[in-house]
Protein backbone atom coordinates (compact mmCIF):
# COMPACT_ATOMS: atom_id res chain seq x y z
CA UNK A 1 0.00 0.00 0.00
CA UNK A 2 1.22 3.58 -1.07
CA UNK A 3 2.37 6.13 1.77
CA UNK A 4 0.06 8.39 0.26
CA UNK A 5 -2.72 6.17 0.14
CA UNK A 6 -2.23 5.43 4.00
CA UNK A 7 -2.33 9.27 4.55
CA UNK A 8 -5.41 9.78 2.55
CA UNK A 9 -7.08 7.10 5.15
CA UNK A 10 -6.13 8.85 8.33
CA UNK A 11 -6.11 12.58 6.76
CA UNK A 12 -10.52 11.32 6.00
CA UNK A 13 -10.66 9.70 9.40
CA UNK A 14 -9.10 12.35 11.14
CA UNK A 15 -11.60 14.97 9.11
CA UNK A 16 -14.25 13.06 10.61
CA UNK A 17 -13.53 12.85 14.07
CA UNK A 18 -13.23 16.65 14.24
CA UNK A 19 -16.63 17.21 12.05
CA UNK A 20 -17.90 14.88 14.62
CA UNK A 21 -16.90 16.78 17.41
CA UNK A 22 -18.99 16.51 20.79
CA UNK A 23 -19.87 12.57 19.63
CA UNK A 24 -16.53 11.69 18.91
CA UNK A 25 -15.67 13.23 22.23
CA UNK A 26 -18.72 11.12 23.98
CA UNK A 27 -17.49 7.89 22.05
CA UNK A 28 -13.87 8.22 23.12
CA UNK A 29 -15.25 9.30 26.79
CA UNK A 30 -16.92 5.97 26.78
CA UNK A 31 -14.21 3.65 25.86
CA UNK A 32 -12.63 5.19 28.44
CA UNK A 33 -14.80 4.65 31.20
CA UNK A 34 -15.51 1.36 29.86
CA UNK A 35 -11.80 0.67 30.22
CA UNK A 36 -11.10 2.49 33.79
CA UNK A 37 -13.37 0.05 35.25
CA UNK A 38 -12.14 -2.85 33.38
CA UNK A 39 -8.31 -2.00 34.61
CA UNK A 40 -9.52 -1.12 38.29
CA UNK A 41 -11.39 -4.97 38.54
CA UNK A 42 -8.54 -6.45 37.28
CA UNK A 43 -6.17 -4.60 38.95
CA UNK A 44 -8.33 -6.13 42.30
CA UNK A 45 -7.93 -9.29 41.18
CA UNK A 46 -4.82 -9.65 40.62
CA UNK A 47 -4.48 -8.05 43.80
CA UNK A 48 -6.67 -10.80 45.86
CA UNK A 49 -4.86 -13.42 43.51
CA UNK A 50 -1.75 -12.76 45.05
CA UNK A 51 -2.99 -12.21 48.61
CA UNK A 52 -4.45 -15.55 47.89
CA UNK A 53 -1.42 -17.35 46.85
CA UNK A 54 0.70 -15.77 49.99
CA UNK A 55 -2.39 -16.95 52.24
CA UNK A 56 -1.92 -21.04 50.52
CA UNK A 57 1.01 -21.07 51.97
CA UNK A 58 0.28 -19.85 55.45
CA UNK A 59 -2.68 -21.53 55.79
CA UNK A 60 -2.63 -25.30 56.13
CA UNK A 61 -5.76 -27.89 57.69
CA UNK A 62 -5.01 -29.43 60.49
CA UNK A 63 -7.03 -33.12 61.24
CA UNK A 64 -7.18 -34.07 64.52
CA UNK A 65 -7.48 -37.79 65.20
CA UNK A 66 -9.60 -40.06 67.24
CA UNK A 67 -7.52 -41.62 70.23
CA UNK A 68 -6.01 -45.15 70.03
CA UNK A 69 -6.15 -45.59 66.20
CA UNK A 70 -3.72 -48.38 64.81
CA UNK A 71 -0.50 -47.77 63.14
CA UNK A 72 -2.20 -49.48 60.33
CA UNK A 73 -5.88 -47.10 60.41
CA UNK A 74 -3.67 -44.07 60.46
CA UNK A 75 -1.31 -45.23 57.28
CA UNK A 76 -4.79 -45.85 55.50
CA UNK A 77 -5.70 -42.39 56.44
CA UNK A 78 -2.35 -40.87 55.00
CA UNK A 79 -3.17 -42.39 51.99
CA UNK A 80 -6.60 -41.26 51.19
CA UNK A 81 -5.82 -37.88 52.36
CA UNK A 82 -2.79 -38.07 50.12
CA UNK A 83 -5.21 -38.73 47.29
CA UNK A 84 -7.54 -36.33 47.92
CA UNK A 85 -7.75 -33.88 44.74
CA UNK A 86 -5.87 -30.82 45.38
CA UNK A 87 -3.48 -32.06 48.10
CA UNK A 88 -0.11 -31.55 47.81
CA UNK A 89 1.46 -32.34 51.55
CA UNK A 90 0.59 -34.60 54.58
CA UNK A 91 2.44 -34.34 57.26
CA UNK A 92 1.57 -36.58 60.44
CA UNK A 93 2.30 -35.39 63.75
CA UNK A 94 1.96 -37.55 66.47
CA UNK A 95 0.82 -36.41 69.74
CA UNK A 96 3.99 -36.89 71.77
CA UNK A 97 5.86 -34.34 69.28
CA UNK A 98 2.76 -32.03 69.37
CA UNK A 99 3.10 -31.76 72.90
CA UNK A 100 6.57 -31.06 72.34
CA UNK A 101 5.90 -28.38 69.83
CA UNK A 102 3.46 -26.65 72.35
CA UNK A 103 6.73 -26.73 75.08
CA UNK A 104 8.76 -25.30 72.65
CA UNK A 105 6.34 -22.47 71.74
CA UNK A 106 5.75 -21.86 76.00
CA UNK A 107 9.03 -21.05 75.96
CA UNK A 108 10.60 -20.42 79.95
CA UNK A 109 7.12 -21.47 80.95
CA UNK A 110 6.86 -24.79 80.22
CA UNK A 111 6.67 -26.18 83.42
CA UNK A 112 2.86 -25.57 82.60
CA UNK A 113 2.63 -28.80 80.51
CA UNK A 114 4.54 -30.87 83.12
CA UNK A 115 3.41 -34.19 84.05
CA UNK A 116 1.53 -34.47 80.79
CA UNK A 117 3.47 -36.65 79.02
CA UNK A 118 1.91 -39.94 81.22
CA UNK A 119 -1.57 -38.34 80.10
CA UNK A 120 -0.89 -36.16 76.94
CA UNK A 121 -4.33 -34.88 76.11
CA UNK A 122 -2.84 -33.92 72.44
CA UNK A 123 -4.35 -35.78 69.57
CA UNK A 124 -2.45 -37.41 66.65
CA UNK A 125 -2.89 -35.07 64.30
CA UNK A 126 -2.18 -34.77 60.16
CA UNK A 127 -1.25 -31.31 58.77
CA UNK A 128 -2.11 -30.71 55.03
CA UNK A 129 -0.76 -28.31 52.19
CA UNK A 130 -3.29 -27.67 49.16
CA UNK A 131 -2.10 -26.37 46.02
CA UNK A 132 -4.61 -23.08 45.92
CA UNK A 133 -6.40 -21.36 48.85
CA UNK A 134 -9.43 -22.33 47.12
CA UNK A 135 -9.58 -25.59 47.43
CA UNK A 136 -9.03 -25.89 51.26
CA UNK A 137 -12.51 -26.07 51.87
CA UNK A 138 -13.34 -28.79 50.29
CA UNK A 139 -10.46 -30.56 51.10
CA UNK A 140 -11.13 -30.02 54.61
CA UNK A 141 -15.18 -31.12 54.31
CA UNK A 142 -14.01 -34.25 52.20
CA UNK A 143 -11.19 -35.03 55.02
CA UNK A 144 -13.57 -34.41 58.23
CA UNK A 145 -15.85 -37.23 56.63
CA UNK A 146 -13.41 -39.63 56.96
CA UNK A 147 -13.14 -42.43 59.69
CA UNK A 148 -11.29 -41.80 62.54
CA UNK A 149 -11.01 -38.00 62.07
CA UNK A 150 -11.88 -36.19 64.73
CA UNK A 151 -12.39 -32.20 63.55
CA UNK A 152 -10.51 -30.16 61.22
CA UNK A 153 -9.27 -27.20 61.98
CA UNK A 154 -8.20 -24.33 59.10
CA UNK A 155 -7.70 -20.78 58.75
CA UNK A 156 -11.08 -19.15 60.62
CA UNK A 157 -12.67 -18.52 57.39
CA UNK A 158 -10.62 -15.89 56.17
CA UNK A 159 -9.83 -18.01 53.01
CA UNK A 160 -13.75 -18.71 52.18
CA UNK A 161 -14.48 -14.93 52.40
CA UNK A 162 -11.40 -14.39 50.46
CA UNK A 163 -12.35 -16.99 47.69
CA UNK A 164 -15.86 -15.45 47.89
CA UNK A 165 -14.79 -11.47 47.25
CA UNK A 166 -12.51 -12.40 44.50
CA UNK A 167 -15.25 -14.37 42.20
CA UNK A 168 -17.69 -11.25 43.35
CA UNK A 169 -15.13 -8.99 42.17
CA UNK A 170 -14.64 -10.57 38.84
CA UNK A 171 -18.62 -10.67 38.27
CA UNK A 172 -19.48 -7.09 39.27
CA UNK A 173 -16.10 -6.23 37.37
CA UNK A 174 -16.81 -7.89 34.29
CA UNK A 175 -20.43 -7.29 34.27
CA UNK A 176 -19.79 -3.48 34.70
CA UNK A 177 -17.41 -3.44 31.67
CA UNK A 178 -19.66 -5.84 29.34
CA UNK A 179 -22.31 -3.00 30.28
CA UNK A 180 -20.18 0.38 29.78
CA UNK A 181 -18.47 -1.42 26.89
CA UNK A 182 -21.18 -1.98 25.06
CA UNK A 183 -22.61 1.61 25.34
CA UNK A 184 -18.79 2.22 23.65
CA UNK A 185 -19.18 0.06 20.81
CA UNK A 186 -22.63 1.33 20.17
CA UNK A 187 -21.55 4.81 21.06
CA UNK A 188 -19.02 4.60 18.30
CA UNK A 189 -21.11 2.21 15.66
CA UNK A 190 -23.12 5.72 15.72
CA UNK A 191 -20.15 8.14 15.42
CA UNK A 192 -19.24 6.12 11.97
CA UNK A 193 -23.19 6.02 10.85
CA UNK A 194 -23.26 10.14 11.27
CA UNK A 195 -19.64 9.66 9.03
CA UNK A 196 -21.32 7.63 6.39
CA UNK A 197 -24.09 9.30 6.20
CA UNK A 198 -22.48 12.96 5.80
CA UNK A 199 -20.27 11.43 3.31
CA UNK A 200 -22.81 9.65 1.14
CA UNK A 201 -22.52 11.70 -1.98
CA UNK A 202 -18.49 11.38 -1.76
CA UNK A 203 -18.63 7.66 -1.35
CA UNK A 204 -21.21 7.24 -4.20
CA UNK A 205 -18.84 9.45 -6.46
CA UNK A 206 -15.53 7.09 -5.14
CA UNK A 207 -17.45 3.91 -6.33
CA UNK A 208 -18.40 5.08 -9.74
CA UNK A 209 -13.86 6.56 -9.66
CA UNK A 210 -13.44 2.62 -9.37
CA UNK A 211 -12.47 2.92 -5.49
CA UNK A 212 -12.78 -0.33 -4.01
CA UNK A 213 -14.56 -1.21 -0.99
CA UNK A 214 -11.40 -1.65 1.21
CA UNK A 215 -10.38 2.06 -0.04
CA UNK A 216 -14.11 3.11 1.00
CA UNK A 217 -14.24 1.70 4.03
CA UNK A 218 -10.85 2.15 5.49
CA UNK A 219 -11.52 5.24 7.02
CA UNK A 220 -14.28 4.79 8.44
CA UNK A 221 -12.58 1.81 10.25
CA UNK A 222 -9.59 3.81 11.04
CA UNK A 223 -11.81 6.69 12.41
CA UNK A 224 -13.35 4.19 14.59
CA UNK A 225 -10.01 3.02 15.94
CA UNK A 226 -8.51 5.88 16.47
CA UNK A 227 -11.82 6.90 18.96
CA UNK A 228 -10.94 3.44 20.58
CA UNK A 229 -7.28 4.34 20.81
CA UNK A 230 -7.82 7.94 22.48
CA UNK A 231 -10.36 6.28 24.92
CA UNK A 232 -7.98 3.71 25.68
CA UNK A 233 -4.92 6.10 26.19
CA UNK A 234 -7.13 7.94 28.18
CA UNK A 235 -8.28 4.61 30.24
CA UNK A 236 -4.81 3.85 30.59
CA UNK A 237 -3.59 6.96 32.29
CA UNK A 238 -5.93 6.87 34.46
CA UNK A 239 -5.45 3.70 35.68
CA UNK A 240 -1.83 4.13 36.06
CA UNK A 241 -1.73 7.00 37.74
CA UNK A 242 -4.81 6.37 39.99
CA UNK A 243 -2.74 3.34 40.71
CA UNK A 244 0.59 4.22 41.40
CA UNK A 245 -0.89 7.08 43.86
CA UNK A 246 -2.61 4.04 45.63
CA UNK A 247 0.47 1.79 45.93
CA UNK A 248 2.41 4.52 47.69
CA UNK A 249 -0.73 5.65 49.92
CA UNK A 250 -1.14 1.83 51.13
CA UNK A 251 2.63 1.27 51.72
CA UNK A 252 2.25 3.73 53.72
CA UNK A 253 -0.67 3.32 55.30
CA UNK A 254 -1.39 -0.65 55.63
CA UNK A 255 1.98 -1.98 55.35
CA UNK A 256 0.93 -5.25 55.80
CA UNK A 257 -0.89 -5.53 52.22
CA UNK A 258 1.31 -5.98 49.91
CA UNK A 259 0.27 -4.50 46.82
CA UNK A 260 1.37 -5.71 43.33
CA UNK A 261 3.80 -3.26 42.14
CA UNK A 262 5.98 -5.24 40.08
CA UNK A 263 6.22 -3.08 35.90
CA UNK A 264 5.58 -5.85 33.85
CA UNK A 265 2.65 -7.10 35.15
CA UNK A 266 0.80 -3.14 34.93
CA UNK A 267 2.38 -2.61 31.69
CA UNK A 268 0.69 -6.33 30.76
CA UNK A 269 -2.44 -4.76 31.82
CA UNK A 270 -2.06 -1.60 30.26
CA UNK A 271 -1.15 -2.94 26.75
CA UNK A 272 -3.99 -5.28 27.37
CA UNK A 273 -6.66 -2.36 28.19
CA UNK A 274 -5.02 -0.23 25.03
CA UNK A 275 -5.49 -3.33 22.12
CA UNK A 276 -8.78 -3.32 23.90
CA UNK A 277 -9.55 -0.03 22.78
CA UNK A 278 -8.88 -0.18 19.69
CA UNK A 279 -10.71 -3.76 19.73
CA UNK A 280 -14.20 -2.06 20.63
CA UNK A 281 -13.39 0.99 17.90
CA UNK A 282 -12.81 -1.78 15.05
CA UNK A 283 -16.32 -3.31 16.44
CA UNK A 284 -18.26 -0.58 16.59
CA UNK A 285 -17.32 0.63 13.30
CA UNK A 286 -17.44 -2.57 11.74
CA UNK A 287 -21.22 -2.75 12.61
CA UNK A 288 -21.99 0.40 10.70
CA UNK A 289 -19.89 -0.52 7.60
CA UNK A 290 -21.81 -3.58 7.18
CA UNK A 291 -25.08 -1.71 8.02
CA UNK A 292 -24.62 1.19 6.40
CA UNK A 293 -22.03 1.14 3.76
CA UNK A 294 -23.43 -0.90 0.70
CA UNK A 295 -20.73 -1.21 -1.17
CA UNK B 1 -16.16 -4.24 -26.91
CA UNK B 2 -19.59 -3.55 -25.57
CA UNK B 3 -22.38 -5.33 -26.88
CA UNK B 4 -26.42 -5.49 -25.67
CA UNK B 5 -28.32 -8.82 -26.06
CA UNK B 6 -31.78 -8.16 -25.94
CA UNK B 7 -31.49 -5.64 -22.63
CA UNK B 8 -34.87 -4.65 -21.27
CA UNK B 9 -34.46 -2.31 -17.85
CA UNK B 10 -37.52 -1.74 -15.74
CA UNK B 11 -36.93 0.84 -12.61
CA UNK B 12 -38.28 -0.46 -9.12
CA UNK B 13 -40.97 2.25 -9.76
CA UNK B 14 -42.21 0.48 -13.12
CA UNK B 15 -41.11 2.97 -15.64
CA UNK B 16 -39.50 0.60 -18.10
CA UNK B 17 -36.65 2.95 -19.39
CA UNK B 18 -35.06 0.52 -22.23
CA UNK B 19 -36.75 -2.10 -24.39
CA UNK B 20 -35.16 -5.25 -25.86
CA UNK B 21 -31.70 -3.26 -26.90
CA UNK B 22 -29.80 -5.13 -29.19
CA UNK B 23 -26.38 -2.90 -29.64
CA UNK B 24 -22.64 -3.79 -30.55
CA UNK B 25 -19.92 -0.81 -30.12
CA UNK B 26 -16.76 -1.60 -31.66
CA UNK B 27 -13.04 -0.78 -30.24
CA UNK B 28 -11.97 2.55 -31.10
CA UNK B 29 -15.58 3.89 -32.24
CA UNK B 30 -17.55 7.47 -31.69
CA UNK B 31 -20.62 6.86 -31.03
CA UNK B 32 -23.82 9.68 -30.48
CA UNK B 33 -26.35 8.58 -28.77
CA UNK B 34 -29.62 10.62 -29.28
CA UNK B 35 -32.99 11.15 -28.81
CA UNK B 36 -36.07 13.21 -26.65
CA UNK B 37 -35.55 13.45 -22.93
CA UNK B 38 -36.75 10.07 -20.89
CA UNK B 39 -35.79 8.14 -23.91
CA UNK B 40 -33.51 6.00 -21.59
CA UNK B 41 -30.47 7.69 -22.96
CA UNK B 42 -28.80 7.72 -19.77
CA UNK B 43 -30.05 4.05 -18.16
CA UNK B 44 -28.13 2.86 -21.72
CA UNK B 45 -24.86 3.79 -20.38
CA UNK B 46 -25.74 3.13 -16.16
CA UNK B 47 -25.95 -0.55 -17.17
CA UNK B 48 -22.36 -0.56 -18.96
CA UNK B 49 -20.38 0.74 -15.66
CA UNK B 50 -22.93 -1.57 -13.82
CA UNK B 51 -24.35 1.51 -11.96
CA UNK B 52 -27.77 -0.42 -12.86
CA UNK B 53 -28.04 -4.16 -13.66
CA UNK B 54 -30.61 -5.09 -16.55
CA UNK B 55 -33.51 -6.35 -15.96
CA UNK B 56 -33.93 -8.76 -18.66
CA UNK B 57 -31.43 -9.76 -21.17
CA UNK B 58 -27.00 -9.47 -20.91
CA UNK B 59 -24.59 -6.52 -21.28
CA UNK B 60 -20.95 -7.80 -22.13
CA UNK B 61 -17.81 -5.68 -21.85
CA UNK B 62 -15.10 -7.21 -23.31
CA UNK B 63 -16.80 -10.29 -23.74
CA UNK B 64 -17.81 -10.42 -19.61
CA UNK B 65 -21.32 -10.04 -18.53
CA UNK B 66 -21.11 -7.06 -16.47
CA UNK B 67 -24.22 -8.49 -14.29
CA UNK B 68 -22.20 -11.46 -13.34
CA UNK B 69 -19.06 -9.68 -11.90
CA UNK B 70 -18.12 -9.93 -8.56
CA UNK B 71 -18.18 -7.25 -6.72
CA UNK B 72 -15.04 -7.06 -6.30
CA UNK B 73 -14.23 -6.61 -9.83
CA UNK B 74 -16.74 -4.05 -10.14
CA UNK B 75 -13.92 -1.50 -9.29
CA UNK B 76 -11.42 -2.48 -12.47
CA UNK B 77 -14.30 -2.29 -14.39
CA UNK B 78 -15.12 1.86 -13.76
CA UNK B 79 -11.12 2.30 -13.68
CA UNK B 80 -11.47 1.51 -17.36
CA UNK B 81 -14.60 3.81 -18.06
CA UNK B 82 -13.93 7.58 -17.97
CA UNK B 83 -17.91 8.69 -17.14
CA UNK B 84 -18.58 12.27 -17.40
CA UNK B 85 -22.18 12.51 -15.76
CA UNK B 86 -25.25 14.44 -16.34
CA UNK B 87 -25.30 16.06 -12.86
CA UNK B 88 -21.40 16.71 -13.06
CA UNK B 89 -21.34 15.00 -9.13
CA UNK B 90 -18.05 16.61 -8.27
CA UNK B 91 -16.52 17.06 -4.49
CA UNK B 92 -18.30 20.52 -3.09
CA UNK B 93 -15.67 20.38 -0.40
CA UNK B 94 -12.34 19.34 -2.70
CA UNK B 95 -10.83 21.92 -4.82
CA UNK B 96 -11.01 21.99 -8.84
CA UNK B 97 -7.14 20.01 -8.64
CA UNK B 98 -8.60 17.34 -6.20
CA UNK B 99 -11.67 16.35 -7.54
CA UNK B 100 -9.42 15.66 -10.55
CA UNK B 101 -7.10 13.81 -8.36
CA UNK B 102 -9.52 11.88 -6.37
CA UNK B 103 -10.21 9.61 -9.72
CA UNK B 104 -6.43 8.80 -9.76
CA UNK B 105 -6.39 8.76 -5.77
CA UNK B 106 -8.45 5.94 -5.48
CA UNK B 107 -6.70 3.41 -7.62
CA UNK B 108 -3.88 4.56 -5.19
CA UNK B 109 -1.96 6.37 -7.86
CA UNK B 110 1.62 7.82 -6.34
CA UNK B 111 2.29 11.67 -5.65
CA UNK B 112 4.03 11.98 -8.74
CA UNK B 113 1.80 10.43 -11.24
CA UNK B 114 -1.24 13.01 -9.45
CA UNK B 115 1.58 16.31 -9.67
CA UNK B 116 2.41 14.98 -13.19
CA UNK B 117 -1.11 13.99 -14.85
CA UNK B 118 -3.55 16.14 -13.17
CA UNK B 119 -1.96 19.65 -14.54
CA UNK B 120 -1.58 17.85 -17.79
CA UNK B 121 -5.80 17.29 -18.15
CA UNK B 122 -6.77 20.59 -16.63
CA UNK B 123 -4.68 22.35 -19.61
CA UNK B 124 -6.43 19.93 -22.09
CA UNK B 125 -9.89 21.39 -20.99
CA UNK B 126 -8.50 24.82 -20.30
CA UNK B 127 -8.59 24.98 -16.35
CA UNK B 128 -4.99 24.98 -15.48
CA UNK B 129 -5.19 28.83 -13.68
CA UNK B 130 -9.12 27.46 -11.89
CA UNK B 131 -7.16 24.37 -9.51
CA UNK B 132 -7.12 26.12 -6.39
CA UNK B 133 -11.21 26.98 -6.99
CA UNK B 134 -14.21 25.01 -5.60
CA UNK B 135 -16.90 23.56 -8.01
CA UNK B 136 -19.16 26.49 -6.14
CA UNK B 137 -16.93 29.00 -7.44
CA UNK B 138 -17.27 27.78 -11.11
CA UNK B 139 -19.81 28.40 -13.64
CA UNK B 140 -22.15 25.42 -15.30
CA UNK B 141 -19.51 25.18 -17.85
CA UNK B 142 -16.42 24.76 -15.71
CA UNK B 143 -18.03 22.69 -13.72
CA UNK B 144 -18.65 20.16 -16.25
CA UNK B 145 -15.11 20.98 -17.72
CA UNK B 146 -14.02 19.83 -14.36
CA UNK B 147 -15.87 16.53 -14.56
CA UNK B 148 -14.41 15.76 -18.30
CA UNK B 149 -11.02 16.15 -16.95
CA UNK B 150 -11.41 13.82 -14.03
CA UNK B 151 -13.29 11.33 -16.69
CA UNK B 152 -10.43 11.36 -19.07
CA UNK B 153 -7.34 11.89 -16.35
CA UNK B 154 -7.28 8.03 -16.14
CA UNK B 155 -6.44 7.48 -19.81
CA UNK B 156 -9.98 5.59 -19.96
CA UNK B 157 -10.28 2.56 -23.05
CA UNK B 158 -14.16 3.73 -23.10
CA UNK B 159 -15.32 7.59 -22.60
CA UNK B 160 -19.28 8.17 -21.87
CA UNK B 161 -20.24 11.60 -21.57
CA UNK B 162 -23.66 12.51 -20.82
CA UNK B 163 -24.68 15.50 -22.50
CA UNK B 164 -21.07 17.14 -22.05
CA UNK B 165 -22.04 20.56 -23.76
CA UNK B 166 -25.10 20.79 -22.00
CA UNK B 167 -23.95 24.10 -20.18
CA UNK B 168 -20.80 25.02 -22.75
CA UNK B 169 -21.23 27.74 -24.52
CA UNK B 170 -20.22 26.88 -28.53
CA UNK B 171 -17.20 28.34 -29.15
CA UNK B 172 -15.94 26.12 -25.85
CA UNK B 173 -18.41 23.24 -27.29
CA UNK B 174 -16.14 23.03 -30.13
CA UNK B 175 -13.10 23.54 -28.33
CA UNK B 176 -14.09 19.87 -26.28
CA UNK B 177 -15.33 18.33 -29.48
CA UNK B 178 -11.43 18.34 -30.59
CA UNK B 179 -10.39 17.36 -28.03
CA UNK B 180 -12.24 14.26 -27.55
CA UNK B 181 -11.51 13.91 -31.47
CA UNK B 182 -8.10 13.77 -30.55
CA UNK B 183 -8.86 11.11 -27.38
CA UNK B 184 -10.42 8.60 -29.62
CA UNK B 185 -7.47 9.34 -31.99
CA UNK B 186 -5.61 7.20 -29.33
CA UNK B 187 -7.42 4.53 -28.97
CA UNK B 188 -10.43 5.71 -26.82
CA UNK B 189 -14.05 4.17 -27.79
CA UNK B 190 -16.25 7.35 -27.02
CA UNK B 191 -20.24 7.42 -26.30
CA UNK B 192 -21.88 10.68 -26.27
CA UNK B 193 -24.97 11.63 -25.46
CA UNK B 194 -26.37 14.77 -26.86
CA UNK B 195 -28.51 17.03 -27.83
CA UNK B 196 -26.68 19.69 -29.80
CA UNK B 197 -27.53 19.07 -33.37
CA UNK B 198 -25.08 21.08 -35.08
CA UNK B 199 -22.46 19.00 -33.63
CA UNK B 200 -23.85 15.73 -34.27
CA UNK B 201 -24.27 16.70 -37.93
CA UNK B 202 -21.12 18.38 -38.17
CA UNK B 203 -19.46 15.08 -36.60
CA UNK B 204 -20.43 12.65 -39.26
CA UNK B 205 -20.26 9.74 -36.81
CA UNK B 206 -22.14 6.84 -35.65
CA UNK B 207 -25.55 7.72 -34.74
CA UNK B 208 -27.86 5.79 -32.60
CA UNK B 209 -31.36 7.35 -31.72
CA UNK B 210 -33.53 6.37 -29.60
CA UNK B 211 -36.92 7.26 -28.25
CA UNK B 212 -39.46 5.45 -25.59
CA UNK B 213 -36.49 2.96 -24.67
CA UNK B 214 -36.05 1.39 -27.92
CA UNK B 215 -33.76 1.81 -30.61
CA UNK B 216 -35.21 3.29 -33.62
CA UNK B 217 -32.56 4.16 -36.22
CA UNK B 218 -28.30 3.59 -35.66
CA UNK B 219 -26.51 4.84 -38.67
CA UNK B 220 -22.92 5.39 -39.55
CA UNK B 221 -21.67 8.87 -40.56
CA UNK B 222 -25.60 10.24 -39.49
CA UNK B 223 -27.43 13.41 -38.30
CA UNK B 224 -28.86 14.07 -35.41
CA UNK B 225 -32.45 13.30 -37.13
CA UNK B 226 -33.50 11.45 -40.04
CA UNK B 227 -32.71 13.24 -43.16
CA UNK B 228 -35.85 12.91 -45.40
N1 LIG C 1 -33.46 5.87 -10.90
C1 LIG C 1 -34.62 5.87 -11.59
N2 LIG C 1 -35.74 5.37 -11.00
C2 LIG C 1 -36.88 5.34 -11.66
N3 LIG C 1 -37.05 5.79 -12.92
C3 LIG C 1 -35.99 6.30 -13.55
C4 LIG C 1 -34.72 6.36 -12.92
N4 LIG C 1 -33.84 6.90 -13.77
C5 LIG C 1 -34.52 7.16 -14.89
N5 LIG C 1 -35.83 6.80 -14.78
C6 LIG C 1 -36.85 6.90 -15.79
O1 LIG C 1 -36.43 6.14 -16.90
C7 LIG C 1 -36.70 6.83 -18.10
C8 LIG C 1 -35.43 7.01 -18.90
O2 LIG C 1 -34.58 7.88 -18.15
P1 LIG C 1 -33.14 8.30 -18.68
O3 LIG C 1 -32.52 9.11 -17.60
O4 LIG C 1 -32.42 7.11 -19.15
O5 LIG C 1 -33.52 9.25 -19.89
P2 LIG C 1 -32.57 10.14 -20.82
O6 LIG C 1 -32.76 9.64 -22.21
O7 LIG C 1 -31.20 10.15 -20.27
O8 LIG C 1 -33.22 11.58 -20.67
P3 LIG C 1 -32.50 13.02 -20.64
O9 LIG C 1 -32.19 13.38 -22.03
O10 LIG C 1 -33.52 13.92 -20.04
O11 LIG C 1 -31.30 12.87 -19.77
C9 LIG C 1 -37.38 8.14 -17.72
O12 LIG C 1 -38.77 7.97 -17.85
C10 LIG C 1 -37.01 8.32 -16.26
O13 LIG C 1 -38.06 8.97 -15.58
MG1 LIG D 1 -29.99 11.52 -19.32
Amino acid sequence: MRIRTIAYYFREAFLSIFRNGWLSLAAAATVAISLVILGCSLLVVVNTDRLADQLESSVEISAFLKDGLEQEEIRELNDKIRFLPGVVEVQFVPKEEALQEMRRSFGSRQDILDGLEDDNPLPDTFRIKTRRADQVVEVARKISSLDGVEDVRYGQGLVERLVVVTRWIRVVGVGAMILVGAAAIFLISTTIRLSVFARRREIGIMKYLGATNWFVRFPFLIEGMVLGLLGSLLAAALVYTGYLSLVEHMARAMPFIPLVSDGQVIFRLLAALVGLGLGIGALGSTISIHRFLNV
Amino acid sequence: MIRFYGVTKVYPNGVKALDNINLHIKKGEFLFLVGPSGAGKSTLTRLIFREELPTRGQVLFNGRNVARMRSREVPYLRRRIGMVFQDFRLLPQKTVFENVAFALEVTGASSRDIKRRVPEVLKLVGLEDKAGMLPAHLSGGEQQRVGIARAIVNNPVLLIADEPTGNLDPETSWGLMELFQQINKAGTTIIMITHAREIVDAMKKRVVALESGRIVRDEEGGGYSRED
